[in-house]
Formats: C-alpha cells, sequence, structure tokens
C-alpha cells in the first residue's frame, strides 16, 4: 500500500497566479515556511503564462524573480483535489503530494464563462483567454483570421497579444452596449493608470475594428471553424474566419472554497479586510473574492501572505490600497453585464454539457442544478460543471451548491490517499 | 369529504413510482408528493443493479419475483433507463467462498434461475482485469443494470399518462387516517396513504423501525470494455448483514458508457453526507484488491446517499396496523432498485385485496409491531 | 531562437518548438483532439486545464489533459476519431 509522504508547512498557497505569487512571496518573507501549489508546469497562473513567449507585464518579471529567490517551495504540476482541516492532496502526473498545513490560502483565480449557441463545440472555437493561453503555450497564428468576442477587459487584452503575434484580428465583438462602456471608462478617470493601460492595448490592436452591441449567433463547419454569425445591434452578418476566441467575462474557482465550507455570497468568497474566509485558517485571495484584475489580486495575495504569516501591521498598510482597487471591482461588474439576449441563443438541440452531449433542450427541463444533473447527465463528465454549470447559472438560474471531492478528476489510487480527523497524516519535515 | 386522491403516496422515489405506476394501472387516482426532486433521495445514489439474491427464501422470493417483472418491461423501457442484461458474477477468492459458490449455484438452480460456476481460468476469461489467480466464481447471467432515476421517472410518467398527478417541492409533515399534512399548511386526504420516504419513512410513520445506511460510490472516466459484468464480492453479504460496523465489500459496475461505478459501504448513525476519506479509502482499497488496474483510472466524482435498512433485512411492504388507511413501501436497503416492480405490485394487492403473485407475509410491516410487543 | 523538437501524433511525426503543449502538437497535426461521445471533433476550449476537451492519451496514459503538458522529444501522443 502506498504511504503519502506529507510535508509540513506554516502556510500553504494554492494557485500560483499574481495572488498566489504574492501571498507565498510575503508569508516566506515574514518567516513563515510556505508552499505554492499549482497545477501548469510553471508558476504564473494564466495572466502571467509564459510558455513560448516573452513578457508583456513588467510586474510578472518581478514577482517571478522574487519567488525565484524567496525560500517557497514551488510544486508546479500538481493539482489540488482535496483539502481539509490541516491536510491537503495533490496529484501530479506520476505521484501523489501531501501537504500538512497550519494556514491555508486560496488562490485559485478564475475560469471563462463560455455560454452555448449553435456550433459552438466546433474545433478553432475557444475562449478569448483560451486562445491567448494556447497561442502562449507554442500555436503559431500570424496569418490566421481571428474573431475576438464576449465580453470584458481581456478582450482587449487578447486582440493585442493576438495582433502582436501577427494574427489578422478581424474585429473585437463586446456584447456591452456603448452607453455601458462609456460609463466604465469615465469611473476609469478616477484611475488614470487604467485608462492609459486600456489606450495602450486598443493601440496595439487598432487595426481591428471595437464593436459593441455585438456578439456571435453561430459557427459554422462542418469539420472545424470556417465562419461566424454576429449579431451587430441587431443586424446579422457572416465572417469567415479560423479562429473564434469568445469569452463572456470571468467566474471565480469556486470549488475548493465550497469543499472547505466557506461561506460564498452571489458569487464570491466572503473575506475579511485581511483576507479571512468563514473557516478558521482558511484565507483567499483574488479573483474568488470577487473578480477585480491583476492590481487587486496583487495587493490581496500579499494581505493574505502577510496575515497568515502573522505580519498583521504589513498587511494592514496594504489596505487603502486594496480599497482602491475594488472600486475597479464594482465598476467592471457594471459594465460587462450579461445582457438577456444571450441566453436564448442556443436551439433546444444546442448542446448544453459538452462533456457528456447533453442538450440545452433537455437539461432545461429541470428546476434546479442538482435534479439536471441526475437526470440528464448534465455535468456529470470529468469537467464537473465547470463549463455547462456556469453556463446554466446564468441561463436558468441555478445555483450549483455543493462541492466535494475530488474538485478534479484523479486517479483512483489518489482518491484512496485522502487524509480526515479521524485518519490523521503522518507528519514529515520538520515543523508541527 | 371529497378525497384529493383514491391514494396519496409520499416519495418520488423508485419505489413510491412503481406504486403510482400500478395503482393508476389499476384505475385508481394517484397523486405522488415530493418534498425535493424525483429521485433525490436514495434511488439517485444508487448502483442500479437488478439482482437476485439467496440470503433467504423471501428475500429470493421479493427479489427474483421482481426480477421477472423488469424481464417483462425491459422491451419498453426508453433507451435513457439504460438497461443493460450483463449479468453479475460473484467472486471467490479461496476454497471456502468456493464451497460457497457451490452452494449458492445449487439454491439459484433448485429455484429456476440459472447459474453457472467458474473455474480461474473461465473466470479470467469472462473478466481479465480480475486479479489472477482466484479461485473463480458464480456466473448469473440474468441480472441486470439500469440507471435508476431514469427509470423512476419513466414509471412516473407512466402513472401520469394514466391520471396520476406529481407535486414535487411539497414536504409532508403529517401521514395518518387518511391525511396528509404539509409543511406548507394544506392538507390532502385520500382513501389511502403510502409511506415510500425511504431514509426518511421512521420521521413520517413513528414507531417504524427504519435506519439509514450510508453508502459511497465512485465513478470513473470511461474505460470501454475493461469490466463486462457486475462483479460482487462473496463476502458482501457478511457486510449487508452487519448491524452495527462500518464495512466495504467489493462492488464494481461497468456502465454502458463504459464508467466503472465503484462501491460499496456501508455505515450506520452517520446523519450528514458528506465524503468520509477513511472508509472511502478502505472501500477502493478494496477494489484494487481485485481489480488492481482500476487504480490507475480517472476516479471523476465521489457521492454518498443513505439505504433505508430495516433491522431484518427485508422491507416493510404492506399495512400499518394500527391505521387502515397507511400502507408502508420502505426498507429496501440495497435492493430498492431491484425489488421497486414488485414492492409495486404487492402494494397494489394489499389495497385491492386480491391475492399477491408471492406471499406477502414476510415483508409486513406488522411484523416489527410484534416484534416490539415481545420486548 | 528557439528549438524544435518532434513528437509522434497518432504514429506521424510532429515538430513543435521547444516549450509548445501536446495540444499545440494536436492542433497542428489532426486538429481535434478526441471524439465526443456522440462522435463530435472536439478541441481546446478554455485552454487552462478545466474544460477537459483536449484530452488524449500521452505515452500510454489516456485522458491526460493536453494543454497543461509539456511536449518532450519523441512523445506518443494518440487521438481517437
Amino acid at each position: 500500500m502506498d504511504s503519502v509522504v506529507r510535508r509540513s508547512f506554516d502556510v500553504a498557497v494554492i494557485g500560483a497566479g499574481p495572488a498566489g505569487i504574492a501571498a507565498a512571496v510575503r508569508a516566506s518573507e515574514s518567516g513563515a515556511r510556505a508552499a505554492l501549489i499549482d497545477d501548469n508546469p510553471a508558476p504564473g497562473g494564466q495572466i502571467w503564462r509564459r510558455g513560448a513567449s516573452r513578457w508583456h507585464h513588467p510586474q510578472a518579471g518581478h514577482w517571478l524573480d522574487r519567488l525565484r529567490e524567496s525560500s517557497v517551495t514551488v510544486m508546479a504540476g500538481a493539482r489540488v483535489f482535496h483539502a481539509h482541516n490541516g491536510a491537503l492532496e495533490a496529484e501530479s502526473d506520476h505521484s501523489l503530494l501531501g501537504v500538512l498545513y497550519n494556514k491555508l490560502i486560496l488562490a485559485t483565480g478564475a475560469r471563462e464563462l463560455f455560454l452555448p449557441f449553435p456550433g459552438w463545440t466546433l474545433p478553432n472555437v475557444l475562449g478569448a483567454g483560451g486562445l491567448q493561453a494556447l497561442v502562449k503555450s507554442g500555436l503559431p497564428v500570424n496569418g490566421k483570421r481571428v474573431v475576438i468576442a464576449g465580453t470584458g477587459p481581456l478582450l482587449l487584452a487578447v486582440a493585442a497579444y493576438l495582433s502582436e503575434h501577427d494574427a489578422e484580428v478581424l474585429c473585437i465583438c463586446e456584447q456591452a452596449p456603448f452607453s455601458q462602456l462609456r460609463a466604465f471608462a469615465l469611473t476609469l478617470a478616477a484611475f488614470p493608470e487604467k485608462l492609459v493601460e486600456a489606450a495602450q492595448l486598443r493601440f496595439r490592436s487598432r487595426r481591428a475594428p471595437y464593436l459593441t452591441s455585438t456578439w456571435p449567433v453561430a459557427a459554422f463547419g462542418p469539420d472545424r471553424l470556417r465562419s461566424v454569425q454576429v449579431s451587430d445591434h441587431g443586424c446579422v452578418r457572416e465572417i469567415e474566419c479560423d479562429y473564434l476566441a469568445c469569452g463572456y467575462h470571468l467566474v471565480p474557482n469556486l470549488e475548493l472554497a465550497r469543499a472547505l465550507g466557506c461561506r460564498v455570497t452571489e458569487g464570491s468568497v466572503e473575506v475579511t479586510e485581511l483576507q479571512e474566509t468563514s473557516e478558521p485558517g482558511v484565507y483567499c485571495a483574488g479573483e474568488p473574492t470577487g473578480i477585480g484584475g491583476l492590481d487587486l489580486s496583487i495587493v490581496e495575495g500579499q494581505i493574505a501572505g502577510y496575515a497568515a504569516a502573522g505580519a498583521l501591521h504589513s498587511a494592514r498598510r496594504l489596505l487603502s490600497t486594496g480599497a482602491r482597487s475594488r472600486k475597479v471591482v464594482r465598476a467592471m461588474k457594471k459594465a460587462f453585464a450579461l445582457r438577456p439576449e444571450l441566453a436564448t441563443l442556443a436551439k433546444p438541440d444546442t448542446l448544453l454539457c459538452r462533456c457528456e452531449d447533453v442538450s440545452f433542450g433537455d437539461a432545461r427541463k429541470h428546476s434546479s442544478w442538482r435534479a439536471a444533473k441526475l437526470h440528464s447527465r448534465c455535468g456529470m463528465g470529468p469537467c464537473q460543471g465547470r463549463v455547462c454549470g456556469s453556463a446554466a447559472e446564468f441561463l436558468f438560474g441555478w445555483t450549483m451548491d455543493s462541492s466535494r471531492p475530488p474538485i478534479f478528476p484523479v486517479r483512483c489510487s489518489s482518491l484512496r490517499a485522502i487524509s480526515s480527523p479521524a485518519n490523521p497524516a503522518q507528519r514529515h519535515g520538520g515543523s508541527p | 369529504m371529497k378525497h384529493s386522491a383514491d391514494v396519496l403516496i409520499v416519495g418520488a422515489g423508485i419505489v413510491g413510482a412503481a406504486c403510482a405506476s400500478e395503482l393508476a394501472k389499476a384505475g385508481l387516482r394517484v397523486t405522488i408528493l415530493e418534498e425535493r426532486f424525483i429521485s433525490a433521495g436514495a434511488t439517485g445514489a444508487a448502483m442500479g443493479h437488478i439482482v437476485v439474491m439467496d440470503d433467504s427464501e423471501a428475500q429470493f422470493s421479493l427479489t427474483h419475483y421482481s426480477e421477472t417483472l423488469w424481464e417483462e418491461l425491459h422491451e419498453e423501457l426508453p433507451a435513457k433507463i439504460e438497461f443493460d442484461r450483463c449479468g453479475t458474477i460473484w467472486v471467490a477468492v479461496d476454497d471456502e467462498e468456493m464451497a460457497e459458490v457451490g452452494r449458492k449455484c445449487d439454491f439459484y438452480r433448485a429455484r429456476g434461475v440459472h447459474a453457472e460456476i467458474l473455474d480461474p481460468q473461465s473466470l479470467h476469461d469472462a473478466e481479465p482485469h480480475l486479479r489472477a489467480p482466484l479461485a473463480g466464481g458464480l456466473l448469473v447471467p440474468g441480472d441486470s443494470v439500469i440507471y435508476p432515476p431514469a427509470a423512476a421517472s419513466f414509471l412516473l410518467e407512466k402513472a401520469i399518462e394514466l391520471g396520476a398527478s406529481l407535486d414535487t417541492g411539497k414536504a409532508v409533515i403529517s401521514l395518518e387516517k387518511g391525511i396528509a399534512r404539509l409543511a406548507d399548511g394544506t392538507t390532502l386526504s385520500a382513501g389511502r396513504l403510502i409511506n415510500a420516504a425511504g431514509q426518511f419513512s421512521g420521521k413520517l410513520t413513528p414507531g417504524i423501525r427504519v435506519k439509514p445506511r450510508k453508502g459511497h460510490l465512485v465513478i470513473t472516466d470511461r474505460y470501454p470494455g475493461t469490466v463486462r459484468h457486475q462483479l460482487v464480492e462473496l463476502g458482501y453479504l457478511k457486510s449487508a448483514h452487519s448491524s452495527t460496523d462500518d464495512s466495504v465489500a467489493f462492488n464494481v459496475q461497468p456502465r454502458p458508457t463504459g464508467q466503472l461505478l465503484i462501491g460499496s459501504s456501508r455505515q450506520y448513525d452517520i446523519e450528514h453526507d458528506e465524503v468520509e476519506p477513511a472508509i472511502l479509502s478502505r472501500m477502493l482499497e478494496r477494489t484494487f484488491e481485485y481489480l488492481p488496474a482500476l487504480a490507475s483510472y480517472s476516479g471523476i466524482r465521489v457521492w454518498t446517499g443513505f439505504r433505508p435498512a430495516t433491522p431484518d433485512k427485508l422491507p416493510l411492504i404492506g399495512p400499518w396496523p394500527e391505521d387502515p388507511t397507511l400502507y408502508i413501501a420502505t426498507g429496501h436497503e440495497g435492493l430498492g432498485i431491484t425489488t421497486s416492480l414488485a414492492t409495486g405490485k404487492l402494494i397494489c394487492s394489499h389495497i385491492l385485496a386480491e391475492a399477491p403473485a408471492i406471499s406477502a407475509e414476510p415483508y409486513l410491516p406488522s411484523r416489527q409491531r410484534v416484534a416490539e410487543a415481545h420486548v | 531562437m528557439s528549438e524544435i523538437l518532434t513528437v509522434r501524433v497518432n504514429g506521424a511525426l510532429v515538430d513543435v518548438p521547444a516549450g509548445s503543449t501536446v495540444a499545440v502538437a494536436v492542433m497542428l497535426s489532426i486538429g481535434a483532439c478526441r471524439r465526443s461521445v456522440t462522435g463530435q471533433p472536439r478541441a481546446p476550449l478554455c485552454g487552462m486545464g478545466t474544460c477537459f476537451e483536449c484530452r488524449v492519451e500521452i505515452n500510454g496514459q489516456t485522458h491526460q489533459r493536453s494543454c497543461q503538458v509539456i511536449c518532450e522529444a519523441n512523445m506518443e501522443i494518440n487521438v481517437y476519431g
């Protein structure tokens, strides 16, 4: 029988995006033994993903250098699938890692929201961040025609990035109406650096028209994407293209927080100003506390890292910076609210659940997420509802309420090794 | 007073659904009251194994009768029920268990159930992924597997087509003397009431001795063709029959999707439905002892459910002694899916005062009252 | 100047820049990673390990999320359908 060797840390940070990196670095600088655990091959999360390309964010290099110079134990390629009461388990390609912690910081980030429409399952229809991630991972897009669609500031960032990689960005289709975006831009006047950033991004993608009140209504194949139909202020036209990069802003990754029992309200983990959740010893920083972008994530990560390491004075010094960034969170939510037409794009035979090929029509017959799962099999596949369930929350008003381990599919041998209070884990590696 | 219905059934699990279907067929006006949604209880968590059991004559009689009913129905079952007559193999690890296989085989054959003893080679040919060497097994080809929530829905749809009505989101707080009192303050009346509330039946009818018995299950990603039959260890009955201890027993089912459903565990006196690592661990460990390859298979979901269990392992099917309007249909432990159809028939026989196809005596709820009186 | 390495996708040799993920190697060759339960061709959607559309077999291990695996020289990648 395998025995899992568990390493002890004062602070375990889950998620090596900006929030997690900032948290681990500050915790370590404050004298805590810190572990940073992430399922990607290297730290950086989504927004600071490296791969085969160079940096765009100057902060990325700065924080990653600090991480390298710190004494944080980085566990990359390790997918946390269970955490409970001081012990967590993470699976990597060939082994199982066990970590014992006194304090836990959840920096699990966010994923894109995908909404179904006819043809959305065709190869080369991806998320906006999804296509960017693949290009960062080596996918060449020079000369490829790309339609970017959905909602949110990510669209501009992706357009800029793809333009620089010599893609032909045909247009950027933002579903929000111009009036909402103008109101957002005016709010940003209080944050001049954000306006500058937006202008720079727009400049880098200036050849692509930025269309508001526009969204994709259908994608055509048959074997892979050949063209997209968009509705532009109600007028429908077809655009031939090679890729559709479409994402409707972000939804936080709440599965681990929910499984730990942290209180979640209106889709965000409730935290105190020191980033403490409702569960003692569990902190949360970054997107899961409210989608707020990079700067807020870095601030919250630092606050959580300091607080978890007991450096409350340092944590409190950052509180006002956080408060300022939170205003942007509220403004973004308003600006990029999803219009109701997006819930009407799917036809009865359009697939909602891609893992199990369950149609929108079959899922919609039910009155709750749980009933839909049981009776239509929607959400019973390996993505555990991350795609279809999030869409269903918008389409039907359901809530994906419960979360049980494993929060990602793992080998059955890994499942066997999860810990419980009645099954105390052996401690190795020093600290109590 | 005009009744809301001829029969009010509490519980839209597979047992309530089977009762509804039979009673509606008999021309009665049926209303089903369900607190949550169809198969929200044990039916939604269950393994869906249709199996003939030999642990007692009464258990055999009920499971065999019900299995015959599933056979009669199977051609009518829609695809979503995923009916598959894959058969069961009871797996033996040593000579003692092989002796048990021999006894079991004789028992089934003497009662007209086809069974075939497998030697180690035949067992390996039938199920190449089982660890070798094992002592052999017993193949019961007439057993099947289904997807229980779809079966419950189907039976309810049939009842509704015949005039029954289903009200979900209706919690019933008392059920007696022809009246169902709902949590929202309303009352409904009927000539007959049926408590088919599964793990909650004891709360609804004080005096019923039904305890929830927690079980864990794991489902894997798709690995088509790796397991062909429902595989159960012979020690399963020891686990099912223990009255006190937590236990696990090897029990794996191939789904038509190619996914493997892994069970089984039993615990008493646990109220919360959280996944418990210690017993999950034991259950998986037991599984790997028989199917080592499963250790590397991707497990995509773990869940728990509560079987309604009675002290003597037999369900409660029939009239409740103190109340001429009340019938009980619960306590099926791990055999609810199999015996649901027979339960529907027996309940119908009771209500219509017709002779049942099998003796209804061993399952009479009154036996619990008698036992109490003698204490 | 980044180096090129070679992997096999369904037996055919595919060259990718070092640091590329297996998903990229598959998209550049076959174009789709898997067939859905009703037989539709599927390719990566999220690019970050949450959608499970990119699952392929890598060096004999099935159900691997190719968008999170970096290519190594001589990797054997099998794509179904």
